[in-house]
């Protein structure tokens, strides 16, 4: 693609995140040699070599591109974000814990003691009679030792620093990703703040046949063997497809599993679980206040990880209530 | 939390049709009732986005109150149950993320029930200073650790790099 090009600087980081992203990264297959063409890869924690000090000796902007996955959760990643977005031009949330939080900021609704009881306690794999937690300071003979500090909140990368782009999915799916590399190489980026991607629902990519929604039960997947053929959410499954922004090609759908909103909010809306809840709630097929308390507490008692599974810490209320 | 002088900060979202106009009528009547709700029209109880409360109570709203047409009477036929539908949503959602149940509230008044707005109003702002101020945004405030940790980093980095170039 640039034959004698100077070839520009990509750094790739991982902050709260599962790994999933480093993967779907290489999805893109042997488009990754495309890439190694155009950009010298100065920092990728999971993949290559590149050390946090060579960054922090360059020039501020220097590197062109930076693809940065995982919420903000420790102290670290806080001061890697502002380190990176220092050091980039163009700064991108890639993935959905980057752009509104993901699976890591459920733990928003527990605090940091609790995150650390279930993870150095409770876990039924966990040999920990002395009740060891980590410390942010532990004194050695040879000095003092250092951790991160782990914060109460979770924060999204765009609730930390600025963001220039947003690559949404858990994860990106590896033609969405080929598409943002394309766009950054042909310099045909959208404006600064936008998601990368489309402006349509799941339910557009999605073939079944809609209908009239009107629910009188919510069945959990395990409850009932949905049709292939009719919309899943008028079977009464919990289907986010509605409120979330196509760029899977409605994978989930397909294999008669409901959309779990893992794309998150299209554009327009700034709180994905309450949008979603609402229209969910809008076809509940009563008019008797009873009956619709009755239907949603009995079809929904987990609100949160149903309508916020990915995408709490971006939302309005961002955690639960500490007091 | 609470006390006596604590002046919650509460928004009303209401209908244009029946609970603003009631509000009106409070108004020509001249009825008493505390200044603490900020009004906002909207055109029917089914335009409330649930979006609105949660926005509201992130910004520092201490409560909400939302008002439109009694059932059966909406000006759009029948959008105020979807309201009502929406409304029971949003409280079992903000029950999971220890919202007060007596924070948020729908009321349904008649453009005729200028009395019974004033009514609602008073004994909902009264809850609300039983309560005391919500202060959302602290749920997510680290503390001074933070700022440290942050210090400690930068000054052991700035560190390596001296004795390193």
């Amino acid at each position: 693609m640039s034959e004698g090009k100077a070839k520009g600087k990509l750094a790739i980081y991982w902050a709260a995140s599962c790994g999933g992203c480093e993967i779907a990264l290489l999805g893109i297959d042997d488009k990754i040699l495309a890439v190694d063409e155009n950009f010298d890869i100065v920092l990728w924690p999971c993949a290559a070599d590149g050390k946090v000090k060579d960054v922090e000796k360059m020039a501020d902007g220097e590197i062109d591109v930076c693809l940065f996955n995982g919420g903000i959760r420790t102290s670290e990643q806080e001061y890697m974000a502002q380190l990176l977005r220092k050091k980039s031009k163009v700064l991108v949330a890639f993935g959905s814990c980057a752009s509104e939080g993901c699976i890591p900021g459920l733990g928003n609704m527990d605090s940091k003691e609790s995150c650390f009881k279930t993870v150095y306690h409770d876990s039924p794999s966990i040999d920990n009679p002395e009740g060891v937690v980590p410390q942010t300071e532990t004194e050695m003979p040879e000095g003092t030792l250092h951790l991160p500090v782990y914060y109460d909140t979770l924060k999204t990368l765009n609730q930390t620093v600025k963001v220039d782009y947003f690559l949404p999915g858990c994860p990106p799916e590896a033609d969405r990703i080929w598409d943002a590399i394309v766009a950054i190489l042909e310099a045909k980026l959208p404006e600064p703040g936008a998601v990368i991607g489309t402006d349509t629902t799941v339910c557009d990519d999605c073939p079944r046949t809609r209908e009239e929604k009107k629910i009188k039960k919510f069945y959990r997947t395990w409850e009932i063997q949905p049709n292939m053929d009719e919309c899943l959410l008028e079977q009464g499954l919990l289907c986010a497809g509605i409120a979330t922004r196509a760029g899977c090609g409605a994978l989930c759908p397909q294999v008669n599993s409901p959309c779990i909103g893992c794309y998150g909010a299209n554009n327009g809306v700034e709180d994905y679980g309450m949008q979603l809840s609402s229209a969910v709630a809008s076809v509940i097929d009563s008019d008797d206040p009873e009956e619709i308390d009755a239907i949603i507490k009995d079809g929904i008692p987990d609100p949160v990880g149903s309508f916020y599974r990915f995408s709490l810490a971006q939302s309005f209320l961002r955690r639960k209530n500490k007091a | 939390m609470s006390n006596e002088n604590f002046e919650p900060k509460i928004v009303g979202f209401m209908c244009n049709w029946c609970s603003y106009r009631a509000a009106d009528l409070a108004g020509s009547a001249r009825i008493k009732y505390p200044p603490n709700v900020r009004i906002i029209r909207v055109m029917c109880s089914g335009r409330m986005d649930p979006s609105f409360v949660a926005k509201s109570l992130s910004l520092g709203a201490d409560g909400v109150m939302l008002a439109g047409c009694h059932p059966g009477e909406c000006h759009y036929i029948d959008q105020n149950y979807k309201a009502m539908r929406r409304y029971h949503m949003l409280k079992h959602m903000l029950e999971a993320l220890g919202v007060e149940d007596e924070r948020v509230r729908l009321f349904w008044r008649s453009a005729a029930e200028g009395e019974q707005l004033a009514e609602a109003i008073t004994e909902f702002v009264g809850d609300i200073k039983k309560l005391g101020p919500l202060k959302w945004t602290d749920n997510w405030e680290e503390g001074d650790e933070r700022l440290e940790a942050l210090e400690a980093i930068v000054k052991e980095h700035e560190e390596a790099m001296e004795v390193n170039s």
